[in-house]
């Protein structure tokens, strides 16, 4: 694509009037301290005195972003990138600040913003230097971003010798070169396992990436040929953002677009207060959340790292009658031996994201709404490490857990207000996450991360139950791809997906159910898998009475006689289904490996071996005996509840009919009746509950990682030490 | 800026609203005057007199007593004191906490190791309806939800007096 801004001689600075990129970013951030307005823009004149004007440039900036991820997305050759969407662009200030931003994964608009002011902070204007044509490559979390698998490149903007902005875009890789060969490196301990990490660095000038560069990403990972094309992908989009925003300069003028850049941030920050005073009560919420490692026996680890352990992340959001939205992850445990650390950048990313799913779910989002929240990550925790040579190739392992709070804790708010349509108890963990890697079917170098886990079921809202097998917190526009797609890239065929009952939470309003997908290893003699996810632990939690979404648990049969199966003719599973009748187990002989150790290191495979994903269900709403006894009916019908939760659990009573289960009224009645006098004969006064848990806690009666949890948490943070040991009534000196 | 009938906010509350009105709801601007409508379509639909001053669930309520006193109050009738205090500490509770208690409820091997986490339901003293379940591990202190600001929301959001 051929250069558009005319030839030029580099001045002295490329800033605003004769400024230093630098000192444009601490005059900026020290206007905003001082007026608490973005830039110090205290009035919006341009939206008031010419908003047909003010939304039309808006529009046009936005349109160029969505067309640049829509062109970007189908001349793709990554399966991540074409079939899922994984990818996003966006348009920045001369300091950093996302003015508009395309679809897709929005949590990156922020990083990218990390690693342009890390540019900036760092003075590359000084050194390599900063010109028109430039492009710069990051991919480094500590820098800005969630983990080396989403790979970013940017571009400055000039307009008559002057920088303007820049253009950013990202996407996910296949692989980034680790020796733990998986498309997000499960094993990782410290940075130097992590692969391929590049720190916002020059890769190219004059809108050509350099030869050595080209050169050095051929042998940093295993599909060299899905890096360059990627990258061709994403300079493609910015090149073209580029021209949209010389096009509306062209037409507007340089001052209007200098005013508006700034006016529509600022209109960002204060439409999401506005939005925080409209939607939500002003107080505390809390919703902590956690999730298992289970690497005990890991004989691929060091022994400090080879152990389970328990994240602890004690979300705390406080809002203001000012409008004011602080989350504090205070009292959340240590960093640790494992690649599921994350940087704040990510953290401050997986915010934004969120909050445009919910509180700010318009187009017209962009770094305002940053500006509008403040963001506490504890010095030494797994959120914001104070190692800078912690593991974060799949940062998301945390994350995921960590955030599921935020949409209990807005519905809170909803539910208060009377904002019963956006109620929602969360989302389900986005796994399992399919990986592996080796030898693919054509004989070639392999590593790959499976993006189905894109469509896990969404939760329950106050009126209505979730859908199934739709959505991911971190890509709005979840979608599970095609199997013929995957099948392309990695050596395992699919024998099935299926919806899986009593996958999704029960309750009121159930959440959506999760599904399963059934694949055997095909064509290939060294090929090692990999599970991801929760087993021994709820991801989250239900809402007002609802039960949290399902746990999962791992299912390889290996060495079995699946071909035998295959060449005479006999039937073949197709579903594991329900694990207390499975369906797998029933139809292979093999060596069975089940269990919930869902996150380990490469476990080896071999042909016809058989690899059960479980997909998750969504969390629930209200209380079971409120459900409908026809909609109970209609899940069992539907194959989304196994048809002994609809008696055990909801009390309802099923017939069988010509035209499916029915609910009969009567026995139901009786049955919830029964179950109502079940919880009033089991259940006890709190304050006693507490007196017997308390005797628990003083003779720490927990097993090592729960325990672990606690000394970390209490280690880390003495106010969340104070408090629990006053809650518990422990003396000053009490440890566990 | 929309505006619902109360018919409609009737609708929402009971869950009865259709999808397409539901749908064109959550796409659209919100209506600042939801949270009178919703309160007094509420109000109609408890089974005592109490002023409802916050809801909190579809179950439980923050209220102004006769006395003038602020407490949460469950649909039922349940008065769990001062609204200030985490009303779970005088609501009952179960806890799942063996493997035989969780695979009631989840199918084997799809529910929490109760050994790294236990599910505790709180129930409401009077009619026994499951009004809270928390997932936490053992020992964990009993999760404050939810403390609102209600001078504050009244008096600087709603601009008027509790």
């Amino acid at each position: 694509m051929a250069i558009t801004t005319p030839p030029q001689s580099k001045p002295a600075t490329i800033g605003w009037d004769g400024q230093t990129l630098h000192a444009m970013l601490t005059e900026s951030e020290q206007r905003f301290e001082k007026t608490g307005h973005y830039h110090g823009v205290e009035r919006l004149t341009m939206q008031a005195e010419d908003p047909i004007r003010y939304e039309k440039i808006f529009s046009r900036l936005r349109g160029g972003m969505v067309n640049a991820r829509e062109t970007a997305l189908n001349i793709s050759a990554s399966p991540i990138v074409k079939e899922i969407g994984e990818l996003c662009f966006a348009l920045y200030t001369p300091e950093g600040d996302s003015i508009t931003l395309s679809t897709g994964i929005m949590v990156h608009v922020h990083t990218m913003s990390d690693a342009i002011k890390y540019i900036i902070r760092n003075d590359f204007e000084d050194n390599p230097g900063i010109a028109p044509g430039d492009i710069f490559c990051n991919n480094d979390s500590f820098v800005g971003d969630v983990h080396n698998a989403d790979v970013q490149n940017i571009i400055p903007l000039f307009w008559e010798g002057e920088l303007i902005g820049w253009a950013a875009g990202v996407t996910h890789v296949l692989d980034v070169g680790s020796h733990h060969v998986s498309g997000m490196p499960i094993g990782p301990i410290d940075r130097f396992e992590d692969g391929f990490i590049l720190s916002s660095q020059k890769i190219g000038s004059e809108d050509r990436v350099w030869r050595d560069y080209e050169l050095r990403s051929e042998t940093a990972v295993r599909m060299p040929w899905y890096w360059r094309l990627d990258e061709k992908t994403r300079i493609t989009g910015c090149q073209m953002i580029r021209e949209s925003v010389h096009r509306v300069i062209e037409q507007e003028g340089i001052d209007t677009y200098k005013h508006f850049i700034r006016e529509v941030i600022e209109e960002g920050r204060r439409s999401f207060e506005a939005r925080v005073r409209q939607m939500t009560i002003p107080g505390t919420y809390r919703s902590p959340s956690f999730m298992d490692v289970t690497f005990a026996g890991e004989t691929q680890l060091p022994a400090a790292a080879a152990k389970n352990s328990l994240m602890h992340a004690p979300m705390q959001i406080e809002i203001s009658t000012e409008g004011g939205f602080s989350l504090s992850f205070e009292g959340a445990s240590a960093w640790g031996l494992h690649s599921f650390n994350a940087a704040p950048s990510a953290m401050q990313g997986a915010l934004w994201v969120l909050l445009t799913q919910t509180l700010v779910p318009n187009d017209k989002v962009n770094d305002g709404a940053y500006f509008g929240t403040q963001l506490h990550l504890p010095w030494g925790s797994w959120c914001n490490p104070d190692n800078p040579n912690a593991s974060t190739t799949i940062s998301w392992v945390f994350l995921i857990p960590s955030f599921v709070g935020l949409f209990r804790s807005l519905s809170q708010a909803y539910t208060a207000r009377g904002y019963l349509e956006e109620v929602v108890a969360g989302y389900p963990g986005t796994w399992n996450m399919t990986q592996g890697g080796g030898t693919d079917h054509y004989g070639r170098p392999a590593a790959f991360t499976n993006f189905e886990h894109s469509c896990v079921g969404t939760s329950a809202g106050m009126v209505r139950d979730g859908e199934a097998a739709c959505a991911a917190m971190w890509n709005p526009e979840g979608d599970m791809g095609d199997v013929e797609t995957w099948e392309t890239l990695e050596p395992l065929l699919y024998l099935s997906r299926r919806i899986r009952p009593s996958t999704a939470g029960m309750g009121r309003q159930r959440g959506g159910s999760g599904w399963e997908a059934l694949r055997m290893v095909w064509k290939t003699a060294d090929l090692v898998l990999y599970n991801l996810g929760e087993g021994h632990v709820f991801h989250g939690n239900g809402l007002f009475g609802g039960y949290p979404g399902c746990t999962g648990y791992r299912l390889n049969v290996e060495r079995n006689n699946l071909k035998e199966l295959i060449e005479t003719g006999r039937p073949i599973p197709h579903a594991d289904n329900d694990p207390e009748d499975s369906e797998i187990l029933r139809l292979l002989d093999g060596v069975v490996v089940r269990d919930n150790r869902c996150t380990h290191l490469a476990t080896p495979v071999g042909q016809y071996d058989v690899y059960v994903s479980l997909l998750r269900g969504g969390h629930g709403v209200g209380d079971v005996l409120e459900r409908e006894p026809a909609a109970v009916a209609a899940d069992v019908g539907e194959g989304l509840l196994l048809e002994r939760f609809a008696k055990r659990v909801y009390g309802v009573v099923l017939n069988d009919t010509p035209e499916g289960p029915q609910a009969d009224e009567q026995a139901t009645h009786a049955r919830r009746e029964e179950i109502r006098a079940q919880r009033r004969e089991r259940a006890i006064p709190v304050p006693q509950w507490l007196a017997r848990t308390r005797e628990r806690v003083v003779d720490k009666d927990f097993i090592e990682p729960v325990a672990e949890m606690y000394r970390s948490s209490m280690s880390l943070s003495e106010d969340w030490a104070r408090e629990f040991r006053d809650y518990w009534e422990l003396p000053d000196d009490y440890e566990i | 800026m929309p505006e619902y009938t109360k018919d409609t906010i009737e609708q929402l509350v009971d869950g009865r609203l259709p999808w397409p009105e539901l749908r064109r709801m959550m796409s659209s601007f919100k209506d600042d005057g939801r949270f009178e409508a919703y309160v007094a379509a509420l109000q109609q639909r408890v089974p005592w007199e109490d002023r409802i001053v916050l809801p909190l669930s579809d179950n439980l309520f923050i209220v102004q007593r006769p006395d003038g006193e602020l407490v949460t109050k469950s649909q039922a009738g349940f008065d769990f004191g001062d609204y200030r205090r985490n009303w779970k500490l005088n609501a009952v509770i179960f806890e799942r906490d063996t493997p035989e208690l969780m695979n009631e409820v989840y199918p084997e091997l799809m529910g929490a190791d109760p050994h790294w986490m236990t599910l505790r339901e709180y129930y409401c003293p009077l009619s026994y309806t499951l009004l809270e379940i928390e997932a936490v591990p053992p020992g964990y202190p009993i999760v404050h939800t939810f403390e609102p600001d209600l001078e504050g929301f009244y008096r600087e959001w709603l601009g008027k007096a509790l």
